[in-house]
């Protein structure tokens, strides 16, 4: 199952590397890592998406991911209500006589255009992971020349609908 | 080099007249700051090797003298430090230069990790300016060391030193132990630093916060479900030892009439004698205390982590048994094992807090007599009627003449095991074993540090002839300062445990575990100036180690004993701790 977790570390040197390690240590295959600078100072957040299927082992995962030192929290929030971002660019082959039709099969995805060349145009798309996915595939037809996505950022919905069962670790 | 050295004085000294004579501060330098700190710390001694990285820090121990052990091996000065560690309860130092020094600690280090032992290392790295250019006797050993310390630092600014320093000590001796790993770049070492803010600045960890009293709801379930069982059953582990749990484990064993085992590492925590005692548990543990695992109904493990070693195939461990987990750190809980009562805790304070609950002892009567059955039944043996020198016997041969009082340290293998079966121990801290790592080359510099935080107790490093070759260089130590380890070889020839398997699960293909040739240890020993003994009949045997044991002086005992003799009762590969092989019917 895919799982999105957040932690929340102390900005230092080393840190990335203490986390990645941690889950190439314990065999987790990282799906996607993203980390930026929280609202604090000091402190940053990483967002990770991880494929793990049984309950004991995110547990486990998140008791190791809690015992680093320069770990603040953690928190797994698959099963609450979040908001969860992903930013991709993509260039896309995109001569004059195509660039129309191009933009009207991509409006529904609400995609920006931030570059555009000769025959080319780049595409900034934000949203779900399926989304991304969905807007590449669009695009495809037309010959992607280059695609880079950025992974998943996400943290917990202010209202919570229905209280999510939490793991033993963050009773 | 002498410019570099006028500079560093005149920045000194510009540096008082500016700041120091107002604040009454000693300007100093990366290096003397960290001596300070350690003797701030109450470091008693040190264990380490110098080199070109680690000069500056060197420089400043000659100023400003610790106790000082120089091993002839980095790898010998860590594993003295967690003999040292194991036995005084506090934290060991090691300092080593860069590069090649700062690697071949690994071992060490990670043998810490395995068995939490508290460490504070050093590291000479080269300096901040040449970091990263692949420079002379350069390793990025904070990268090395990420996955096997609890902790590590690189210090990057000297103001940061203190800082780090309390930390690392901190970190180190406090929740579930371990080791901590700083390195201080050359430069860093050489800097001046003035200011006294930073010098008193305290430990602000928010992100290391171990919980160490038990929550009261799962005393209260703890003790409903102990109170009510039928077979209950207590696994002691090294929790206990760290925790210095020793007397509430008695108290609750003996006031509830509770059997209790032991893993490998929490030997000791109960004495190796009392009538409560099953003795071991695990791969080769006593028959007894596995059936009792694999029957209980409740299981109270303290401080253990459930290692593969105690457990066997886990499809099959403690099935009837409901789990009570106490452990100071909340990862080893449900890790191995589902656990219906978690206890995050320090071992002392949740037994205090389930023996405050001063339940009704429960009905053990039974279960006793079932135990004792067995106990009677299939009791540890060996072939008694053998002309060779079996090392079980040697083993109790030491027992005698020591009395139980020893301090025992062993490598890892067949050694370890008949030790740990036939040494049975009176007291807590005098077991000194490298159980989750299982280190060969561990046990005798272990001896040496531990020898060095209990002056008094008589330390005997049993070994075999494989692991003791791998760090045998440290006899300069006994002789250098007189420090009256016995170091016993139990001289098999082979790498025993190898051996063993593969005679047993290889079809008696012995590939590169016998060593027909073997140095002349008594002369390796009269090398090194230590009085050495070679034991090769059996009716001479028990007077020799008398001899040697009771000897004040460093000594050395080559004990050659039979080759093909095997560790049992066992458990294979796989199986489960009900299915002991090699357990002897009467």
């Amino acid at each position: 199952m895919r799982r999105v977790i957040t932690v929340t570390v102390i900005n230092q040197s080393g840190v990335l590397n203490r986390v990645t390690g941690l889950l190439m240590k314990r065999q987790f295959n990282i799906e996607s890592i993203t980390v930026g600078h929280t609202e604090q100072p000091g402190r940053s957040k990483m967002t990770f998406i991880v494929n793990i299927d049984d309950e004991r082992k995110t547990e486990q995962l998140l008791k190791q991911l809690q015992k680093q030192i320069d770990v603040i929290k953690v928190h797994d929030i698959t099963d609450k209500a979040i908001v969860m971002r992903e930013l991709a660019l993509v260039k896309v082959m995109s001569p004059p006589h195509a660039r129309s039709e191009i933009n009207s099969v991509i409006e529904p995805f609400r995609a920006t255009v931030i570059d555009s060349g000769k025959n080319v145009v780049t595409y900034q798309v934000v949203g779900s992971s399926e989304k991304i996915e969905a807007f590449i595939d669009l695009v495809k037809p037309y010959g992607i020349k280059e695609l880079s996505r950025t992974g998943v950022t996400a943290f917990t919905r202010e209202n919570q609908k229905t209280p999510s069962q939490q793991l033993s670790i963050l009773k | 080099m002498s410019a570099e050295v006028e500079t560093k004085q005149a920045v000194m000294e510009k540096t008082q007249e500016s700041t120091g004579e107002q604040q009454n501060i000693q300007p100093m330098d990366g290096s003397a700051v960290l001596i300070q700190g350690l003797k701030d710390q109450g470091v008693e001694v040190v264990f380490g090797y110098p080199g070109g990285a680690v000069l500056p820090i060197y420089d400043a121990l000659y100023n400003n003298p610790i106790p000082h052990v120089l091993a002839r091996h980095e790898q010998g000065a860590i594993h003295a430090a967690e003999g040292y560690a194991r036995v005084s309860g506090k934290t060991g130092v090691v300092i080593a230069t860069s590069g090649p020094g700062a690697t071949n600690l690994v071992t060490g280090i990670t043998d810490a990790m395995m068995d939490s032992l508290p460490l504070v290392i050093f590291t000479g790295q080269v300096a901040t300016t040449v970091i990263g250019t692949d420079a002379f006797q350069e390793a990025d050993i904070v990268g090395i060391t990420t996955p096997i310390t609890k902790h590590n630092y690189q210090v990057q600014d000297v103001a940061d030193l203190p800082r780090i320093i309390k930390e690392a000590f901190h970190i180190a001796s406090t929740g579930r132990r371990g080791p901590v790993l700083v390195d201080v770049p050359k430069n860093i070492a050489t800097e001046i630093f003035v200011t006294e803010e930073e010098r008193m600045a305290e430990v602000n960890l928010p992100g290391y916060q171990p919980t160490t009293t038990p929550n009261y709801l799962q005393i209260q379930k703890a003790v409903e479900a102990l109170s009510t069982a039928k077979k209950p059953l207590i696994l002691a582990g090294a929790g206990v030892l760290h925790g210095q749990a020793m007397e509430e484990l008695k108290e609750l064993v003996e006031t509830k009439k509770i059997p209790v085992t032991n893993t490998l590492l929490g030997l000791g925590s109960i004495a190796g004698n009392h009538e409560l005692f099953l003795g071991m548990a695990g791969m080769h543990g006593t028959y007894t205390a596995n059936m009792a695992i694999s029957e209980c109904d409740v299981l109270l493990n303290v401080g253990a982590r459930f290692d593969d070693r105690l457990t066997g195939n886990l499809n099959s461990f403690a099935k009837n048994a409901k789990v009570i987990h106490i452990d100071i750190d909340p990862a080893e809980i449900g890790k191995n094992v589902p656990t219906e009562i978690p206890i995050v805790a320090d071992a002392k304070k949740a037994l205090a807090a389930l023996l405050l609950q001063d339940f009704e002892a429960p009905d053990t009567a039974d279960w006793w007599n079932h135990l004792n059955e067995m106990t009677e039944e299939a009791p540890l043996w060996y072939n008694e009627d053998e002309h060779e020198i079996l090392p079980q016997q040697a083993i109790q041969m030491i027992h005698e003449i020591t009395e139980g009082n020893a301090i025992v340290t062993t490598d890892v293998g067949q050694h370890q095991m008949w030790a740990a079966q036939y040494y049975a121990l009176n007291n807590p801290d005098h077991w000194v074993t490298s159980g989750g790592l299982g280190t060969m080359g561990f046990g005798f510099p272990a001896a040496i540090g531990a020898q060095i935080a209990k002056p008094n107790e008589r330390v005997v490093a049993i070994v075999g002839d494989g692991g003791f070759q791998m760090t045998a260089q440290e006899l300069s130590l006994l002789q250098e300062m007189r420090i009256p380890v016995k170091v016993v070889i139990l001289n098999n020839g082979a790498l025993g445990m190898v051996r063993q398997w593969q005679e047993t699960f290889y079809d008696e293909r012995y590939s590169q575990s016998l060593i027909p040739v073997q140095p002349d240890f008594v002369k390796l020993a009269d090398a090194y100036g230590i009085k050495g003994y070679r034991i090769t009949k059996k009716d001479d045997a028990e007077e020799i180690f008398r001899e040697a044991l009771l000897s004040d002086e460093p000594v050395l005992i080559d004990c050659r004993v039979k080759m093909k003799e095997n560790v049992y009762p066992m458990i294979a590969p796989g199986k489960g701790l009900h299915e002991m092989i090699g357990v002897k019917s009467r």
